[in-house]
């Protein structure tokens, strides 16, 4: 089953240290040589992008930033066999935060995808 | 109270899933001895069920389940009599871990887990072992499953599933099978072994997919997951890469094999829109780097090999938006490289198929007459099905309806045989 993790956050001031951009890499390694993690990237401050948005039968298109109190910082998707897995991989990547950026604080989404486990089981 | 004790269990055996393959690695390394290595990592994850719930997950769980299997071999080595071996083998490894957390211990393991990892699978799939027990063990060591899972995943009973799993160890025990990587004249071989295990592993939950238990389609996730593994542990290989890239392209297409009603559905007739993406994009890079590795300037890796010549098959496919898209004389081109590497009726079957579809149903059906007398594919039911197809596209209904039938007459499973049937109700 896939598991999408969304990780946002409010960053201190100043560049992450290299001491978490490396445990971060081999964190990366780790789970996808196991063959967890299908995919990942690293996501631009919401200036960057846009919201188009459908309220009161109208479609409008703001451009960012948004006022979020935390942006979106990165997403991962993990293939597992189950929820408690996934939560696993978030709970070691706050981890290297919490060790290498203690002023670091944020939150990993651990979100479920649907796949074709979920439409036998209704079928 | 139950719910607290029942979420530990999940998140416990969830760091198992993560961790078996290299905590067996790791102390296999230290003990010399697969067999023990599996036996102390079982006993630590006895102890973690035990004391987790209690006292919570330790902020280092790897480092911990390292730590506790080792303190469990010396007790081990002690009761035996052999303490003072032991503890000098152990000791080596046990004077890194005096680090609060275990990270020093880790950082040690780390610089040659992959090899550690490499030399486990290829002790799995030794020679020595029966093809059965490799897999077994393979799924055992590295994919962290209980005997009953792997029980279910082969629909044998558990008593068998552990029997084999003994049986392997004793047999790599009595044949003084060393935790070594294999001679560099021998890789290939090996290498070759780990494969067909791991092909193996996958075919079971492929064919399977339809069945009602999550156990069998689950196996196709483990082979990927193994073949994902190797692809990092032997970067180099181009075969490596391909394989990999065959079990991604095959899975993409898991989605859309089965009706949702679990009816199977012929690769030419799925919608391809339901098609996974993600494994298709994965498989089509895998691909590619086994590509470029077999044919960078100055290597000497081998040609593409057969596994990956069957993805090079896959992705022909999976290019194609529509089966009118698909390039059949590429795929039937294709099927004569594999004839070579891989001899078997069944390539030429599908051959027949390619040539059908690229140089017209004649042709195809002459590749066909001419392997009809194999005794290899006397019951093989694709035979009958798949010379129905091209008499029914040359108008020889008669003929056709007949061949759908043997077909059907043919399966050994309901679904398909109804697939054919049908088929035949539908000719003429």
């Amino acid at each position: 089953m896939r598991y999408l993790i969304l990780l946002d956050g409010t960053p201190p001031e100043g560049p992450p240290p290299p001491e978490l951009m490396e445990a971060i890499s081999v964190l990366g390694a780790e789970a996808t040589s196991s063959g967890a993690m299908l995919d990942t990237a690293g996501l631009a401050p919401s200036a960057f992008g846009a919201r188009v948005d459908l309220t009161g039968g109208a479609i409008t298109v703001a451009d960012g930033p948004f006022a979020e109190a935390k942006e979106l910082i990165s997403y991962a998707l993990y293939e597992v066999r189950s929820k408690e897995e996934a939560v696993e991989w978030a709970n070691r990547f706050l981890q290297v935060h919490q060790q290498h950026w203690p002023a670091w604080e944020g939150g990993a989404r651990v979100l479920k995808l649907f796949g074709p486990e979920d439409f036998a089981a209704m079928s | 109270m139950v719910d607290g004790a029942g979420t530990a269990q999940r998140a416990i055996e969830a760091v198992w899933r993560i961790e078996a393959g290299r905590l067996v690695a790791g102390l296999a390394r230290v003990t010399g001895d697969v067999g023990l290595a599996e036996e102390l990592a079982q006993d630590a994850l006895v102890v973690a069920l035990e004391q987790w719930p209690v006292s919570g997950i330790p902020p280092n769980p790897a480092g911990w389940l390292m730590t506790t299997a080792k303190n469990r071999g010396i007790d081990a080595a002690r009761r035996r009599g052999t303490y003072q071996r032991k503890l000098e083998e152990i000791g080596r490894d046990q004077e890194l871990s005096t680090g609060g957390r275990g990270d020093d211990l880790e950082d040690a393991l780390d610089d040659d887990i992959g090899d550690d990892l490499l030399r486990l699978l290829f002790t799995a799939c030794h020679p020595v072992l029966s093809v059965e027990s490799r897999v077994a063990l393979t799924l055992r060591c590295l994919g962290g499953l209980t005997t009953s899972e792997i029980a279910r995943g082969f629909l044998i009973p558990e008593k068998t599933a552990g029997q084999r799993i003994s049986r392997a160890k004793k047999t790599l025990t009595d044949n003084g099978v060393v935790f070594a990587m294999p001679d560099a004249a021998e890789r290939a071989a090996r290498l070759g072994s780990v494969l067909e295990v791991v092909y193996l592993i996958f075919n079971e939950g492929y064919a399977a997919h339809a069945g009602d238990d999550w156990m069998r389609p689950a196996l196709c996730q483990e082979a990927l997951r193994l073949a994902r593994l190797l692809a990092t542990l032997v970067p180099d290989d181009p075969e490596v890469h391909g394989f990999a890239a065959l079990l991604e392209l095959q899975a993409s297409r898991i989605p859309a094999r089965t009706t949702a009603d679990g009816d199977p559905v012929l690769l030419l007739d799925q919608d391809r829109r339901r098609w996974d993406r993600t494994l298709l994009r994965r498989g089509l890079e895998s691909l590619a780097r086994a590509e470029q590795l077999a044919s960078a300037p100055g290597t000497d890796a081998p040609a593409l090999g057969a596994y990956a010549i069957q993805a090079e098959i896959a992705a022909c496919h999976a290019r194609a938006a529509t089966p009118a898209e698909t390039d059949w004389r590429r795929i039937s081109a294709l099927y004569v490289l594999l004839r070579h590497a891989w001899p078997s009726p069944v390539v030429e079957l599908n051959r027949a198929v390619a040539v059908g579809f690229a140089e017209g149903p004649e042709r195809g059906l002459a590749v066909v007459d001419a392997i009809a007398g194999t005794p290899a594919l006397a019951s093989y039911p694709q035979l009958p099905a798949v010379r129905a197809d091209l008499l029914a596209r040359l108008g020889r209904t008669a003929e056709a309806r007949e061949s759908y039938e043997a077909a059907a007459a043919l399966s050994g499973n309901a679904r398909e045989r109804e697939v054919y049937a049908a088929k035949a109700r539908a000719t003429g």
